[in-house]
């Protein structure tokens, strides 16, 4: 096994490229350390992109911010005017594992390790965030939702990686939130996790959302019917049953270790109502 | 099998040390430099007995290859106390028992060490939420948080 | 030297007394080592010339080793020795000895370090490498070739009890039971204890309560994995560094294994990053000395956190049939259990320990427990915290628990109403010596906690625990440097701060500040037998033992002082640290200190040294009475603890925070143990949650502040009234949280871990909605 760590996307492009077997990319390495550790994985090559300032820097873009893909979960956290813009987005990032592993625990990580439970992507999913990819063929920006297309896999081709991750503007009246389920208060995976993402127009009625779950499916799910149960109308009670009722209609999740089928389905439509509620909350605020 | 050639600061002082790609920060912490204070109790960062400080960041050194630090400061616990001084947080987990075994009292400290240089006055909530990433099985929590609070406190006057 | 089977009387005379040091929260001797990092655990230690040792495990649950080809193994460049069944001779039937709490079986053992004929669980050891490095030991590994027969596998232990079943042992035969010539069995053995008629008491009754309980193997989950450093050099000599809970225990086993004499081996127990009870037996070491014999280099080898789980002892899971019959004015009239226990893959289930605890709290008339030890395709158990204790009364707190609530009695009272005192018959023989239940039941009563009324939704639930606690085999020594500075020497491994309460109780009796005492935990060959740390013994044996030692080295400092003063020793008293003449001599005599004595050994006749070794009896049982609120999240079945308190009885408590420690560690172990811990299987037998992701612990934000209180009944064969505490905090909990959740519910759990699915789903059915099935 190798290890490099390039300077510029290029050298890292090459590098990935040029590799025979199976290379990695590493950002913070919470995902790949543990795979590498636990011999899931026998790379002949670790390309570090942390050396790279596009990945590593944040940065206002159009109203919005773009993330570097290796930017960890403390940094976020730590950037006040992200935190407020979209605070759904960094508490999904925040709630990754313990502090030592927000020290290193990257976006771009774990979008691109594909759990289907990862945490960060329906949060990115509902705040409409697109990729910055950069490859041999050159660069692409794809909307966050169609990176992953199963558990471990994602769109990526040879030599392709995610550098980074534009958070868009947000119109006023808006607000996100992104909820979890585990069954401690931390260091799971979650068992369920739903980010909704809405706007109010002003009359107070909802004029645009986003819904998303994730941990149900072999990838996270954005939920079109779970949005037009809100979109258009006041979110009231009943349009809150109405969506959670369109979340729980989507999961197809699997029994295993962190949960059951119907646990989860059920959970998802408790934490759909309850995410709603909060970024309606925040919506009627901002 | 080539190995990499490494250049660091740890504890303040001036580093080098030759890596294999696929050893761990940790692994050549303990094994090669024979830094033992930094345990190994999962490999997998769920039990942060092996946390150290890197550029002032909290991480587990399990989860970082010992190839990617060169040039960055690690702070361990065998660089907690100054000279003969122990760190106010060591002296108070001593007074408040807030150690039977003691094999996760160095995570903790540098854990905990982390969360002081930050915020001077952390609520219970939040101390037990900064910490929630190193296992301790003897002690229950307990007397760790009561240590930490009154720490805070004492450094705060 | 002093008879061994005398407890010296000492200063201390239990309660009320005030004392210089015991009682009070010194820091503790070994504590800088450990908040700096220098303190040595099992897998700090660096030899020369070290080989690293792996072990190839088992992916099977069950399966015939046909054979085990390690050619290319050996031959690999790195490679210094390897070892299979091949290398470990057998060992006869019937080589039975007790250790700790539970019984060893050497054929057994030899068998549970490295595999035999079969493989017997998922990561059962099949073969061992040394290697100059890690990374070509474990591609040795990968070399060796095993051809395995698969065979079915079963890990649950009422189907392992069925006809039909795979049977594990084939030439198991069951204790305890009459058996078919020619029939084979997984049941190892039937128990029974009790007295009276249950028959008759449950005619008695008003209510009779019947319930059926399951619980899952949940493992001690000690944060340092085993790790060991064995030397064998070419003379036969060796010399063995490892983390465990009692180094000579570890030696015998060894020794044994090895086909070497005792004194050979020199063995040093490192720190311990926990125990548990999970440390009390040998997995690596034997494995480490083989492969060490054959390279005569060192071997070092630890396991992973995945090793952990997956090939040492957890605590059986197990299952529980329990009936309590009661008065309507809450006397109890009958009470009988069947406990089922799986042994993992070979006998020793602590189901005898489980029956007798299982109503130890209450003072019955009719009373009967049945146990059955039962093999299961699982790895080996290993004791785990008052190992048994915790299962039983689990199941049996939480049938009293309710029977209190189907009569309209406050649980407490019910307790009390049928508390055990001295004297009592307990419900498994023996009659209860001075004991603090009682106590413990008052103070849980009167205190804030459970006087303060519960928020809407929140449920309060309570249990009592028992545990018997143990003496043992236990040596100490005392030598006095010339200075008059003593080392206090020790063999009894510290889990938890027991240098400090020695060291306290040292101080104490010699009356010389405590900051004159150093304690060291040495190897094997420098003092007497020490048997291992579990049982909650060392405080209370090791206290005897080293209060022993202290009497023994006054003996000595008086001789010296009486001879000086040309006196009779009869007119020399020690106190306060220093030796008086008595009877009305002279100021002439001044009295002389620790210091001067100690200055002038070598004229009055030489080194100074008090020793004493023990077979400590009269281990003071220590009662238990937890208090815990929870609330529930009632649309995710998710459980909170939000405040939970401890009372039990320490007889005394000789260092008050280590004991409050141990109260604390307990009851969080246990609040895992109701609410997230178990093991996970797939349909190969086969653990799903081999790590701290998925095999769920509590993590500092799942708990609050735990509340002690500490009670003191003396224990009257202790110089200062100790009982050993160490054990009994983990017996509640879980009956506790239990109960507060039918409190806060109205809903009767059956079995652990009552994790969120299993609540959320039982929600739902007591509302009448089926639709989520679980």
């Amino acid at each position: 096994m190798r290890y490099e760590a390039p300077q510029t996307v290029d050298q890292a492009i090459s590098l990935l490229a040029g590799a025979d077997g199976d290379p990695r990319v590493l950002a913070g390495g919470t995902d790949l350390l543990v795979q590498l550790r636990a011999g899931f994985i026998d790379p002949e090559l670790i390309v570090d992109i942390k050396q790279i300032d596009e990945t590593t820097a944040i940065t206002a873009e159009d109203g919005g911010f773009r993330v570097g893909a290796a930017v960890s979960g403390a940094r976020l956290k730590e950037h006040e005017t992200l935190s407020l813009l979209w605070p759904g987005v960094v508490e999904a990032a925040d709630l990754i594992g313990s502090t030592q592993i927000q020290g290193r625990a990257s976006m771009g990580g774990n979008l691109c390790n594909a759990s289907p439970a990862a945490d960060t992507v329906p949060a990115l999913m509902v705040a409409g965030a697109t990729c910055a990819l950069a490859g041999p063929g050159g660069r692409r920006e794809v909307p966050v939702e169609e990176i992953c297309t199963g558990p471990g896999q994602t769109i990526l081709t040879d030599g392709e990686f995610v550098v980074s991750i534009l958070l868009p503007a947000r119109g006023s009246r808006s607000g996100d939130a992104y909820l979890r389920f585990i069954p401690r208060t931390e260091m799971d995976i979650a068992v369920v996790g739903v980010g909704v993402s809405l706007s109010l127009g002003p009359d107070g009625q909802c004029s645009a959302a986003r819904v998303a779950v994730g941990a149900v499916a072999p990838t996270a799910l954005l939920v079109p019917a779970a949005a037009e149960a809100l979109i258009g109308g006041t979110v009231d009670d009943a349009a809150i049953d109405a969506m959670a009722a369109a979340v729980r209609a989507v999961c197809r999740p699997i029994d295993d270790k962190r949960g059951t089928v119907a646990y989860r389905i059920e959970v998802a439509g408790v934490l759909a109502r309850r995410a709603c509620r909060i970024a309606l909350d925040r919506a009627g605020s901002a | 099998m080539a190995k990499y050639h490494i250049t660091t600061r740890i504890n303040g002082d001036d580093v080098e040390f030759l890596c294999a790609p696929e050893q761990t920060l940790l692994d050549v912490l303990r094994d090669d430099l024979r830094l033992t204070g930094s345990k190994e109790g999962c490999a997998s960062g769920d039990c942060g007995a092996c946390s150290v400080m890197i550029d002032g960041r909290l991480v587990c050194s399990c989860l970082v290859l010992a190839a990617e630090v060169g040039g960055q400061e690690i702070e361990t616990i065998e660089g907690m106390a100054e000279g003969d001084r122990l760190h106010p947080l060591q002296q108070k987990f001593l007074d408040f028992a807030a150690l039977q075994c003691g094999v996760c009292t160095p995570g903790f400290l540098i854990a905990a060490k982390a969360l002081l240089d930050r915020n001077s006055n952390p609520s219970e909530t939040e101390v037990r939420y900064w910490l929630a990433g190193n296992l301790c099985r003897c002690t229950g929590y307990d007397k760790i948080v009561r240590a930490v609070l009154d720490t805070a406190a004492d450094m705060r006057d | 030297m002093t008879d061994s089977n005398k407890t010296p009387s000492g200063n201390g005379t239990g309660n009320g007394k005030e004392y210089k040091w015991v009682g009070t929260r010194a820091v503790r001797p070994d504590g800088v080592d450990k908040v700096t990092g220098r303190a040595k655990f099992g897998a700090d230690l660096h030899l020369p010339n070290m080989l690293v040792g792996k072990v190839l495990r088992s992916p099977h649950a069950h399966a015939h080793i046909r054979s085990i080809d390690t050619s290319a193994a050996e031959a690999l460049s790195g490679v210094k020795a390897v070892v299979t069944r091949d290398d470990f001779s057998d060992q006869p039937k019937g080589a039975v000895q007790p250790a700790g709490e539970m019984t060893i079986n050497y054929r057994d053992m030899v068998r549970n370090v490295m595999a035999r004929e079969k493989a017997l669980y998922e990561g059962h050891a099949i073969a061992a490498v040394a290697a100059v490095d890690a990374r070509i030991a474990a591609k040795a590994l990968s070399l060796i070739k095993v051809d395995f027969e698969v065979l079915p596998h079963v890990i649950d232990p009422v189907a392992a009890m069925e006809s039909g079943a795979p049977i594990i042992q084939e030439d198991l035969m069951t204790e305890g039971m009459e058996q078919s010539p020619g029939a084979m069995t997984n049941i190892a053995k039937r128990v029974e204890f009790g007295h009276g008629d249950v028959a008759v008491g449950f005619a008695e009754a008003d209510v009779v309560i019947e319930r059926e309980f399951t619980t899952q193997p949940v493992h001690q989950g000690y944060i340092e994995p085993h790790a060991c450093v064995a030397s064998m050099t070419e003379d036969g000599q060796g010399e063995l560094w490892l983390s465990t809970q009692g180094h000579y225990v570890a030696r015998g086993h060894c020794a044994t294994l090895l086909g070497l004499d005792v004194s050979k081996l020199r063995v040093q127990a490192s720190e311990i990053g926990g125990g548990f009870g999970g440390k009390t037996v040998v997995y690596l070491e034997p494995l480490a000395l083989a492969l060490s014999r054959k390279a005569c280099q060192p071997v070092k080898m630890t396991m992973t956190r995945e090793e952990v789980f997956r090939a040492t002892g957890p605590t059986s899971g197990a299952h529980l049939w329990v009936k309590v019959g009661a008065t309507n004015d809450g006397r109890i009239t009958a009470a009988d259990a069947v406990l089922k226990y799986q042994a993992g893959a070979f006998p020793g289930s602590p189901v005898a320990q489980g029956a007798q605890c299982a109503f130890a709290p209450y003072e019955l008339n009719h009373v009967r427990t049945v146990g059955y030890d039962i093999l299961v395709n699982r790895a080996k158990v290993a004791a785990y915290r008052a190992p048994g204790a915790p299962i039983a009364e689990y199941a049996t707190e939480s049938v009293m628990d309710e029977i209190a609530g189907v009569i309209g009695m406050d649980p407490l009272a019910f307790r009390l109403k049928n508390a055990p005192k001295q004297g009592s018959q307990s419900s498994y023989g023996p009659k209860f010596p001075v004991i603090g239940c009682i106590e413990t039941l008052e103070a849980a009563r009167d205190h804030d906690h459970y006087q303060t009324p519960l928020k809407p939704g929140q449920g309060r639930g309570v249990a009592t625990g028992y545990w018997f606690n143990i003496g043992g085999q236990t040596s100490a020594t005392l030598n006095l440097s010339e200075d008059g500075s003593v080392a206090l020497v020790l063999g009894t491994v510290d889990v938890g701060g027991t240098r400090a309460s020695l060291s306290m109780m040292a101080a104490e009796e010699l009356g010389i500040d405590l900051d004159k005492v150093r304690p060291m935990i040495v190897d094997t060959s420098a003092l007497g037998y020490n048997m291992l740390t579990g049982g909650s013994r060392v405080t209370f044996a090791g206290g005897i033992a080293v209060v022993g030692a202290a009497q023994d080295l006054i003996g000595t400092l008086k001789d010296r002082a009486a001879k000086f003063w040309d006196i009779s020793v009869d007119d020399v008293e020690w106190a306060e640290g220093e030796a008086r003449a008595t009877n009305g001599y002279t100021d002439n005599m001044q009295p002389l200190s620790l210091q001067e004595i100690a200055k002038d050994m070598a004229k009055t006749g030489g080194p100074i040294v008090g020793a004493h070794s023990i077979n400590a009896q009269g281990a003071g049982p220590s009662f238990g009475t937890h208090v815990v609120d929870v609330d529930v999240d009632r649309e995710t079945g998710r459980v909170w603890v939000t405040r939970y308190t401890v009372v039990q009885d320490a007889g005394k408590a000789i260092h008050p925070s280590y004991v409050e420690g141990q109260y604390q560690g307990g009851a969080v172990q246990g609040i895992g143990w109701a609410l997230n811990e178990e093991y996970i299987y797939d349909d190969k037998g086969r653990l799903e949650n081999a790590g701290f992701l998925d095999y769920r612990v509590p993590v500092c934000s799942d708990v609050p502040m735990i509340d002690t209180v500490i009670v003191e009944v003396a224990n009257p064969t202790h110089p200062y009234g100790v009982r050993g505490v160490g054990e009994t905090p983990i017996v509640p909990p879980m009956a506790a949280i239990s109960n507060a959740l039918a409190n806060a519910l109205g809903i009767r759990f059956t079995a652990l871990p009552m994790s969120p699915p299993k609540v959320l789903a039982a929600i739902k059915a007591a509302n009448g909605d089926v639709t989520t099935a679980n």
